[in-house]
């Protein structure tokens, strides 16, 4: 269904649009206030032919990825237009962030983006050295570097599972969760904690990689690398889910532009834009890499793009294990970096820096900056605004979720609501971190 | 069109622009390539003494700070508009770049500022009926009790 005829439709409630060069989106967006739809008279709720309804998906239906609530204007099984409604999970984690000092912000930050937490520390913390000015040890950047690689992995595995159950394939639900296992007990061995790591801090890394981390990479990648393959056969040929797959939810290239859409859909869209590669952050510059293009962004390219950055990530940990540098893996700065726990009781001058820093935290000069790194969902940004003392002033993060939410409504305008799971799906929303 | 541009930490420039020029230069931006909005948001400055402003621009309460992106030269721009406490208006930046919406819904959520001309410029993270923008710096943390529809209310 085209743009127009969903105009032409258009009765239920006209407002006004700005006016302007770029009106994409805009009609597909299912205008209305977030109470309607919800108290349906049921007397009144029996409809002739051609007649439109609106049905509420979410927020505890199972295929929306946890609080997701999506408004949608069907006639018969067609959407016509729909409306995400967020905020179901808003724990205010911004205003939060300005109580917290920079040693404890990145708690607070890894728990929006559950699936890559280490994405989120990463963006804290280079937030805020930037306005340190601190220099972090070559160790520190690699490890950085490793993991959060490693979390792009798990991240996507966990996505294959989730797809796989949304579209009926409870195999590829077991399976990504098995191989993700691997990935997180091996976060587990290093940071002593499975999610939520708070590992990557201002100044470095809390703690250095465990002995013989070598064997434990290289094993989860020859074991995933293996299972790819096992992947393909399920998926990538297979009738049933090419069926479900292949030409639904087409997103163009100008389309997911004009809407800020990042990550995997908008290279599925044929947008060869990562981060990484692009405006390279952490040492990205220095391992070889290819950015995973779709062809025409319906939803079989956003899978290919996911499975084939798994194969990418490979490439990237394989060389980050040959390329390791050793060192400090925490900037040598007593200023940002608390002393040894041995040094305190020997130098006065260590005590007060210990004392000081876990009083009154890091003190980042002030400033404001915006930093964005290429996490598994697209860009996460961080703008801190620093007012000089131990606490951010302003932490506001740009959640990539939240953003690529916006290409829901052109993505289901004219498909069938079964497609819209998979749709849905191919989205790949965190509610963590859309909601905040 | 005088726009002060300053170039900020990691060397990232930041242009300073008043709330009448704010549309018109981010659409000269536009025609410059920076075709990609990725993010916006709404910063309140009460109570912050050490914020650093051109001479030619008069400190005011509130600030919206948009972020574009230009695919084809990777690199990125800072727009840091001056909103009044008394007049919390600025115009929507919809027309050019539609994916602003959930992110200006967002800063009107939270921080209170009112995006002209936006299509539905309603609540999106809080429920409907919240009061006060929880951004705010004179808008305290835990001491107002949860509000929820229909709840009933403190003892």
């Amino acid at each position: 269904m085209t743009d127009e005829n969903l105009e032409a439709k258009e009765d239920l409630k006209e407002t006004s649009r700005p006016s302007g060069k770029s009106s994409i989106g805009h009609s597909s967006v299912l205008r209305l206030p977030e109470s309607e739809g919800v108290d349906i008279d049921l007397e009144e709720s029996i409809l002739g032919p051609g007649e439109k309804m609106i049905v509420n998906m979410g927020p505890q239906h199972p295929s929306t990825h946890g609080v997701l609530r999506v408004m949608l204007e069907l006639e018969g099984e067609t959407v016509l237009r729909c409306k995400p409604i967020i905020g179901y999970l808003h724990t205010g984690m911004e205003k939060t962030g300005e109580e917290l000092t920079y040693a404890q912000g990145a708690t607070n930050t890894t728990r929006m983006d559950y699936l890559s937490p280490f994405a989120n520390e990463l963006v804290f913390a280079l937030a805020a050295e930037a306005l340190l000015h601190v220099e972090i040890p070559p160790r520190a950047t690699w490890v950085r570097m490793l993991m959060c690689e490693l979390n792009r992995m798990s991240s996507h595995l966990m996505w294959l599972a989730t797809n796989g159950m949304d579209l009926g394939a409870t195999t590829m639900m077991i399976f990504g969760f098995r191989e993700r296992e691997l990935i997180l007990s091996f976060f587990e061995k290093t940071t002593g904690l499975r999610m939520n790591h708070n590992y990557i801090r201002v100044g470095g890394i809390a703690a250095d990689l465990p002995d013989g981390w070598e064997d434990d990479v290289d094993i989860i990648c020859s074991t995933v690398e293996k299972r790819l393959i096992e992947y393909d056969e399920f998926f990538t040929g297979q009738p049933i889910f090419k069926k479900r797959v292949d030409g639904v939810g087409v997103l163009a290239a100008e389309t997911a532009v004009a809407l800020s859409i990042t990550g995997p859909l908008l290279r599925a869209s044929g947008v060869p834009w990562d981060l990484r590669k692009n405006m390279p952050y952490l040492a990205y510059d220095e391992v070889e890499f290819d950015v995973v293009v779709g062809t025409i962004g319906d939803t079989f390219d956003r899978y290919a793009v996911r499975i084939n950055e798994i194969r990418e990530s490979i490439r990237i940990v394989r060389q980050i294990l040959d390329k390791m540098p050793s060192g400090d893996y925490r900037a040598q700065d007593s200023k940002v970096t608390p002393p040894p726990r041995a040094r305190i009781d020997e130098s006065m001058e260590a005590l007060i820096h210990h004392f000081k820093l876990f009083t009154e935290g890091i003190r980042v000069p002030p400033g404001e900056v915006y930093v964005a790194v290429e996490s598994p969902r697209g860009e996460l940004g961080c703008y801190m605004v620093s007012d000089g003392t131990g606490k951010p002033s302003r932490m506001h993060i740009r959640a990539p979720s939240f953003v690529n939410l916006q290409a829901l409504p052109p993505l289901l305008a004219g498909t069938l609501m079964a497609d819209a799971v998979a749709i849905i799906s191919s989205v790949d929303p965190v509610m963590g971190e859309v909601d905040r | 069109m005088s726009v002060e541009v300053v170039v900020g930490p990691l060397n990232q420039k930041v242009a300073h622009v008043s709330r009448d020029q704010y549309y018109s230069y981010a659409e000269s931006l536009y025609e410059d390539g920076f075709h990609f909005a990725s993010d916006l948001c709404g910063v309140d400055y009460l109570g912050n003494q050490t914020r650093v402003l051109p001479d030619s621009v008069t400190p005011e309460r509130f600030e919206v700070v948009v972020s574009l992106l230009s695919h084809g030269s990777a690199e990125r721009i800072r727009l840091r508009v001056q909103i009044p406490e008394s007049d919390p208006h600025v115009s929507t930046l919809m027309g050019i770049y539609p994916g602003v919406e959930n992110m200006e819904r967002e800063a009107f959520d939270l921080v209170g500022i009112v995006f002209d001309g936006h299509p539905d410029m309603t609540r999106i993270l809080l429920p409907d009926g919240w009061e006060g923008h929880p951004l705010r710096k004179d808008y305290s943390v835990g001491r107002v009790p949860v509000q929820f529809k229909g709840a009933p209310g403190p003892r």
